[in-house]
């Protein structure tokens, strides 16, 4: 109980600090807009071009933003000297990973939520159909970036060039996440059912499963280190 | 007082990479103690702060709170700790109220509202209670520190440089504070580089230098002018 508590506490403290400074979400937003335009523009609206690379712009800017987003997981605590406090908070520290993890998720799927209704808009797709099976999708690629990207996070938080450090420990260790995520949304945009895309499904559940276990397992010595 | 220490620090050496910060350093402090850690920079004073808090492993020796090692159970020895460093620990977009329930709550402590208002009295901080930190000045940002500590109710408690940027009214509400907690059975180990009445909580006086406790004595009666006496014998910082 005091467990769910404390991870509960460390999201809520997050999500309140992001409401009110709404420093990340803003920039992430800004960022969003930005990349839709230049895809968009770049792009143009030759629909056999954009069928092709549609999925591949659509995670491109979910994982750009991610990158700002989990960049910025323990940039509060350095910026307030709450990273000492963190490490002496007695018990199990897996519960303040569950706690950030759950804060990045929300902030993620906030931003994803609104960068995909506004690709639907941008380059006129209806979504109607795909959208069950893309929010699996986005939802299990989502928890896969975040639980490793909130791990590297710690890890980087306390290095000098951690904002290089922090994208070129990532984006290796998602290529199985990418990979599904591109190939799965790729199907769902042309009309397949989510079943249509199970093994790519079971991919990201079994990524995010060993993410999610090895991060658990890891962050204590992680935030020792 | 209880005469058996709850702070034990037995030949400390910390070694950073090949320069030595503290080279066999012994200290024992009892509960409702307070002592106070003085030095130069770079003595080693808040090196030795940092092992005692978990924060450090020292190179050699041992140092143990209430019997349990620093280093081999540091969950034990966190659980009755309070640390005010030199950063307040508050999140400006917080509200007084909400740091302490969430340190509370992420110290495993069931902080009700009346306690967290409570602690927030006990730091004459109650009218500011519910409003953000970021409006605070260094002094409120200091006494919600300690709101936060105390809320936790350490056996033994870590200060480093607790008077630093504070008024003299502050400073006179601190000393309260401080003897409050001795008399409450804390012990308390505080870094300093004041002489004056800022020791006037300690009960000894440590000074730190070339890495060993160069001198541990009682503070007495002893004064200001006494204090930089001894400590300008026993430290090469030129006063």
């Amino acid at each position: 109980m005091s467990y769910a508590r404390r991870a509960l506490a460390v999201a809520w403290k997050d999500l309140a600090v992001e409401r009110r400074s709404k420093e990340t979400l803003n920039a992430l937003v800004f960022f969003s807009l930005l990349l839709l335009f230049v895809f968009q523009f770049t792009l143009g609206g030759d629909r056999e071009r954009l069928a092709a690379v549609l999925p591949g712009v659509l995670w491109l800017g979910f994982v750009l933003s991610a990158l700002l987003a989990l960049g910025r997981t323990f940039l509060v605590e350095r910026e307030h000297d709450c990273w000492e406090g963190l490490l002496l908070a007695p018990g199990d520290k897996s519960a303040i990973y569950l706690g950030k993890l759950a804060g990045n998720l929300a902030l993620m799927l906030v931003v994803e939520a609104l960068v995909l209704g506004l690709f639907a808009v941008f380059f006129d797709i209806d979504l109607g159909r795909a959208l069950p099976g893309l929010v699996v999708v986005v939802l299990l690629g989502t928890l896969g970036l975040a639980a490793v990207g909130t791990l590297f996070a710690a890890m980087t938080a306390n290095v000098r060039a951690r904002e290089l450090l922090f994208p070129v420990l990532l984006l290796p260790v998602q290529v199985p996440v990418l990979l599904a995520t591109v190939k799965a949304t790729e199907a769902l945009l042309l009309g397949e059912p989510l079943a249509a895309v199970g093994h790519w499904v079971k991919l990201l559940v079994a990524a995010d499963v060993v993410y999610l276990a090895v991060s658990l397992l890891t962050f204590d010595v992680v935030l020792e280190g | 007082m209880n005469l058996e220490p709850i702070v034990r620090v037995v030949d400390v050496r910390k070694v950073f990479g090949l320069v030595p910060v503290l080279d066999g350093v012994s200290l024992e402090i009892r509960a409702g103690e307070a002592v106070a850690l003085l030095g130069a920079n770079g003595a080693g004073k808040t090196t030795l702060l940092k092992i005692l808090a978990t924060l450090l492993r020292p190179t050699r020796g041992t140092a143990t709170i209430a019997g349990h090692d620093v280093a081999r159970a540091p969950e034990a020895v966190r659980a009755l700790l309070g640390v005010v460093a030199h950063g307040a620990w508050v999140y400006d977009d917080l509200t007084a109220r909400e740091n302490l329930k969430f340190w509370a709550t992420l110290g495993g402590l069931a902080a009700g509202a009346d306690e967290v208002t409570a602690a927030l009295a006990g730091v004459g901080l109650e009218r500011a209670a519910d409003a953000r930190v970021r409006t605070f000045s260094a002094g409120m940002k200091r006494r919600l520190s300690l709101a936060r500590v105390m809320l936790a109710r350490p056996r033994v408690l870590l200060l480093d440089e607790p008077f630093a940027g504070l008024d003299q009214r502050a400073k006179k509400w601190l000393e309260g504070r401080l003897e409050a907690l001795k008399a409450a059975g804390a012990a308390l180990l505080m870094v300093t580089h004041s002489f004056g009445r800022e020791l006037g909580v300690a009960d000894r006086l440590a000074v730190l230098a070339g890495g060993r406790i160069a001198l541990d004595t009682a503070r007495g009666s002893l004064g200001p002018d006494d204090i930089q006496r001894l400590y300008a014998a026993h430290t090469e910082d030129g006063l």
